[in-house]
């Protein structure tokens, strides 16, 4: 696949261009053909369709695996009624204009590619498939509603006349664009609802796929002469350097140039080998940073006492003080969720060649948006001369959203007068990842004599994510993306809060003060949040001596979509029938990014050993309309054998005031024996369409948690619940 | 000046005998099918056949290899039942990590006496997938497997 698609190719073509034009009021399709200047447009996603047949779709999201490029050209040529033979799939490059409507820019996060695309692609489809049918009445001189639309060709049944939209498109181009053009009924849809292969797979598959790190002459003509760049980097937070050996690294064969800048000391080389052998000979001295004492017990204890100092007010309903003074019970946990890694595969890296009067930028980005506004303040170019080829991403798991390699890359080239790759080593992508945020959480709850949850008191401690990106957004200390899942004040996160309904709630945030660097992680702080939500909820339901399905259907009487996905899940993993001894199962439901889910967990425990095996995960999720069901059962399948990663082993180290883990030796990842049989339910449901690529994480952990504490009756209240944690909890009881 | 034969076909490179062979692959051959991730053998991506046996290219010099042959994905039949399998059971999501886990496979697939599905699943705790695609490539492999026997049979 070309993976980009140039203006110009666009101007070039003949035939219907229809582009959708995000303004600040919503968006509207537009005709490429009413203006000759495309500019004004600023269309985000295209549809063309040409006069040898073929329908063009280009998609600005990032495909880092979802089936992003395959799904929302399915929604497009769906209402289009286009032959799925006669499409051709491009990754488009960065403009303004394929901003995401319910997002700030053009970037792939919050699971929000269709819950953000499908009003306007199923518009500009339709509105192409309209433009057709006229152009096709007019040329017969017949009534357009005895014209009919079917896989690519406009028929006339009467007269049995039929003309393709290859055919058609020049006409049709000439047409205004219908404002509300009749979309498709449920029971007409021809690709929305069932399970396309993916566009991405065949070359993936033959090892022909161009990821970041793959960018080259070969592939890019631009990239002859490209130069290789490996950065050496600070081993603590705030670390300078005291010395190092330029001459050394300059003298090993193929290094080129040896740049100081603010990351670290970069090596530019003729190959990746000659860069990191001349970073070797650097032997950089450093200071020892701004937290030399700073490690894991360190960081625990300090998020711990953060519990007790004031934060800012998040929410406040009722009189929790009241609810808890005069509970019948009262209950009271901790829990701790610490620092996990990113750890793509494909390790961060951009390549940038920055000349007079353009840059272009290779790179496996999830923020095409950042990435103009990064090249844009380093080379002082105007936006519309920063070129972004979005290449295919070796996953993201939201780090790419970070432009941090972007600018690396930009600057280099910029300094050299070459392209250059910056390769960010497995060590460097571990150290100087930006992880997600660990969290304290202590929770106050009261129960009335009925058992019935009257008040909740939250307290949430974080490093926050936002304060180093955007202080502005922090409002009274409180950072709302460290908040989702607990409780949700931004317009684009579509219920990302606490489902239960709770008459007495008080939730405060107190930010943590570290120099770690946390960023989104596959459901942002929805997972660290759930845990501690929903393994709660347990032992809430355990005090109030209910079952705990029950006592969650209990506390969410008027949310139908959580009762539902929970009452489905535990209908489909046999929720209350026996389990063998030995064994334990648990539940946990959450909801976010527009979409509820529930998952069970059954697992059993070593308990000379420690080791946790889990058996098999079931997982009910709605989400509204379904687009590509296969891809879907992917993501939660995906995200779960990711979340359950994080539930039994994953846990960055820290020592001398900085990262000590480094590779996936001393990092482990689940790895295939320890994956448990998944089972995935759709509820089916009409209500509007909510995200997936994130939505297998936030239930995960606490089900495991749960799970645990039904096979053994012991509470661990953090993770990872590796055999250590495992047997000094069972040693305690 | 280094002799390899990749994919059936010889090369001369201009490279010192430690080069790294995932590297010399990557950067002067521009066989980028093979992927760097660790560079310490530990997850897999790099994993190219040498004489036939599944090796990570992130951990072998160049001169180990000299006057043997060497077999990247790309140089893996198109026909090859763990390529269609991967195809027909949409193993890959972000596929990053798959020619290695291809490769890999392929190389288990050829061991005699032959391996069942079972057996060769049972060998793949060496390689890392971030996007949890693990169910996949195990019905992937179920897939290939089955796909070999009905060839062998013909």
């Amino acid at each position: 696949m070309n993976p980009t698609i140039s203006r110009r190719s666009f101007l070039k073509a003949t035939g219907l261009t229809l582009a959708v034009s995000i303004t600040p009021m919503g968006y509207s399709i537009l005709n490429a053909a009413e203006k000759k200047d495309l500019k004004p447009f600023n269309p985000n996603a295209w549809l063309q369709i040409t006069s040898d047949n073929k329908v063009t779709i280009s998609i600005g999201n990032s495909e880092m695996g979802q089936g992003v490029l395959t799904s929302q050209s399915m929604i497009l040529a769906d209402e289009l009624e286009a032959d799925w033979k006669q499409v051709r799939i491009r990754q488009g490059g960065a403009k303004p204009e394929y901003k995401n409507p319910i997002l700030p820019g053009q970037i792939t996060v919050g699971s929000a590619s269709i819950r953000g695309f499908y009003e306007p692609l199923r518009k500009a489809g339709a509105a192409g498939r309209a433009m057709l049918v006229k152009a096709a009445a007019e040329t017969w001189n017949v009534p357009e509603s005895e014209c009919i639309a079917v896989l690519g060709t406009v028929k006339h049944e009467k007269s049995k006349r039929s003309l393709t939209y290859g055919q058609l498109c020049e006409k049709a181009a000439k047409l205004e664009v219908p404002k509300d053009p009749p979309l498709k009924k449920e029971e007409e849809f021809r690709y929305m609802g069932k399970s396309m292969p993916r566009v991405d797979v065949p070359e993936k598959v033959k090892g022909k796929a161009v990821y970041g790190l793959d960018v080259n002459e070969v592939n890019f003509k631009d990239l002859k002469d490209m130069h290789y760049a490996v950065i050496a980097r600070p081993p603590a937070y705030g670390a300078k350097p005291i010395s190092f050996d330029q001459k050394a690294a300059e003298q090993v064969k193929g290094v080129v140039k040896v740049i100081q800048i603010p990351q670290g000391i970069a090596v530019c080389a003729t190959s990746t080998e000659a860069a990191l052998k001349g970073k070797e000979a650097l032997k950089v001295q450093w200071d020892k940073g701004t937290h030399p004492d700073m490690d894991n017990a360190f960081i625990e204890k300090l998020m711990l006492s953060d519990l007790d100092k004031p934060g800012g007010k998040v929410h406040e309903a009722g009189d929790v003080r009241k609810a808890l003074a005069e509970a019948s019970k009262k209950v009271e946990a901790t829990y701790y969720i610490p620092a996990v890694a990113h750890a793509t595969m494909e390790p961060m890296n951009t390549t940038a060649y920055v000349r007079e009067d353009r840059c272009d930028i290779w790179s496996p980005t999830q923020n095409q948006s950042g990435c103009v506004g990064a090249a844009a303040g380093i080379t002082k170019l105007p936006p519309e001369k920063i070129h972004v080829h979005t290449t295919y991403l070796g996953c993201g798991l939201g780090r790419r959203a970070f432009g941090d390699f972007v600018g690396e890359a930009v600057s280099l080239s910029k300094n050299l007068g070459k392209p250059v790759k910056v390769l960010w080593t497995r060590e460097d992508d571990i150290k100087y990842d930006r992880f997600r945020a660990p969290m304290t959480h202590r929770i106050q709850a009261a129960l009335d004599t009925q058992g019935q949850l009257v008040g909740w008191s939250h307290k949430t401690a974080a490093i926050s994510i936002l304060r180093p990106v955007n202080p502005a957004a922090v409002k009274d200390g409180t950072d709302d993306y460290c908040l989702w899942g607990l409780w949700d004040r931004n317009p684009f996160t579509w219920n990302a809060k606490i489902q239960y309904e709770i008459p007495n709630l008080y939730i405060e945030f107190a930010m943590t003060d570290l120099p770690i660097p946390c960023w989104p992680w596959r459901a942002v702080q929805n997972g660290p949040n759930a845990f501690a939500i929903e393994c709660f909820m347990d032992e809430l339901a355990h005090a109030a001596g209910k079952d705990p399905l029950e006592f969650r259907l209990q506390n969410l009487k008027n949310n139908k979509r959580a009762s539902r996905v929970l009452q489905t899940v535990a209908e489909k993993a046999g929720w209350g029938k026996p389990i063998p001894k030995g064994q334990g199962r648990g539940i946990a439901q959450a909801a976010t990014f527009g979409t509820w889910t529930a998952q069970v967990a059954e697992l059993s425990v070593d308990k000379n050993t420690g080791r946790i095996e889990v058996h098999r995960v079931v997982v009910a999720v709605d989400c509204g309309p379904v687009i590509n069901p296969g891809p879907l059962v992917e993501q939660l399948e995906g995200g779960i054998i990711l979340a359950l990663s994080t539930a039994l082993k994953e846990e960055v180290k820290f020592d001398k005031g900085g990262v000590a883990s480094s590779n996936f030796g001393d990092y482990p990842i689940l790895r295939m024996s320890e994956v448990p049989e998944i089972e995935v339910h759709i509820v089916k449901s009409t209500d509007r369409i909510g995200g997936i690529g994130e939505l297998g994480i936030p239930a995960l952990a606490p089900a495991v948690a749960n799970a645990f504490f039904n096979a053994t009756g012991v509470r661990i209240r953090r993770i990872p619940l590796t055999p250590k944690v495992v047997m000094d909890a069972l040693k305690k009881t | 000046m280094i002799s390899l034969n990749v994919n059936g076909k010889n090369y001369k490179v201009d490279v010192p005998d430690d080069a790294t062979l995932l590297w010399v692959l990557r950067d002067h051959l521009r066989m980028t099918g093979t992927k760097y991730s660790c560079g310490i053998g530990e997850c897999g991506a790099c994993t190219v056949h040498i004489n036939g046996k599944a090796e990570r290219s992130c951990v072998i010099p160049v001169s180990q290899v000299k006057g043997k042959k060497i077999t990247t994905i790309e140089g893996l039949s198109e026909n090859h039942p763990v390529k269609k399998a991967w195809i027909k059971e949409q193993v890959p999501q972000c596929g990053f990590c798959q020619p290695g886990v291809m490769m890999q496979v392929a190389a288990l697939m050829s061991q005699k006496p032959a391996l069942n599905a079972d057996q060769i699943i049972s060998k793949m705790d060496d390689v890392i997938c971030r996007c949890g695609t693990y169910l996949r490539i195990k019905k992937g492999i179920k897939t290939a497997v089955q796909m070999a026997r009905k060839e062998a049979k013909k």
